[in-house]
């Protein structure tokens, strides 16, 4: 498992080339990004828990699908629109278990891990409030694994 | 007993603090009895600890519920509802 919280950018495809490559039983390998939409932020972390919290996560995704090696990056800092904040990618040996373990551990991040986004808009900055809809989709998955 | 509280994103803005070491009154020995000894130091925390305000919690950088134990030197931080992904 790789887990980094950084400033600096990632680069998908070689992310995925490791993971894909780490071992011949690798079948399917999933891979999420979130991207900046529209408005410049600035990403506030709680760098004692954060690492953790994601392993944490990821260690939940393993003990419910058949989950071969799990990256995940999620950045900090000033970003701008379009930037890369956070990359998933998911090794397994069949893409059932990858897409779903990706989606779950996306859907967790968005509740659990310890990040907040202030937005710079033309009428001054203001702290992103959280939606209820990211509860909900982390709710969804009481129960659900293998 | 003392312990370390931090809080972040916009509660730490409203609360012109990031960090503290505070010492508790006898008692204290809950999340949710911290929030309210909180509530005690002024206006800005007034409404920072207010039941409406969404507050999450953590003692040692794991989540808890407003019921959680805490003792000597533990480091509870308050936050907003976290917004990364």
């Amino acid at each position: 498992m790789k887990v980094s919280v950084q400033r600096e950018d990632f680069d998908l495809s070689a992310e995925v080339k490791a993971l894909a490559q780490k071992s011949q039983n690798v079948g399917a390998v999933a891979s999420f990004v979130g991207v900046v939409r529209e408005v410049a932020m600035t990403l506030e972390h709680y760098p004692q828990m954060t690492e953790a919290s994601i392993r944490k996560i990821v260690e939940e995704a393993k003990s419910r699908w058949a989950v071969m090696d799990c990256t995940v990056i999620h950045r900090y800092g000033e970003l701008q629109p379009s930037d890369q904040i956070v990359l998933v990618v998911v090794a397994s040996a069949h893409r059932g278990d990858a897409f779903a373990a990706c989606e779950f551990i996306m859907d967790y991040l968005k509740t659990r891990a310890p990040f907040w986004k202030k937005e710079h808009r033309a009428e001054g900055a203001r702290w992103v409030e959280a939606r209820a809809a990211d509860d909900d989709a982390a709710e969804r998955w009481a129960g659900k694994g293998r | 007993m003392k312990v370390k509280v931090l809080f972040f994103a916009g509660l730490r803005e409203q609360l012109g603090t990031a960090a503290e070491e505070i010492e508790l009154p006898a008692g204290v020995n809950t999340v949710g009895a911290l929030r309210l000894h909180l509530r005690s130091r002024g206006e800005a925390y007034e409404k920072a600890f207010s039941e409406k305000a969404l507050v999450r919690t953590a003692v040692n950088q794991d989540m808890v519920q407003p019921g959680a134990r805490i003792k000597a030197g533990d480091e509870v931080a308050f936050f907003p509802p976290v917004t990364g992904g």
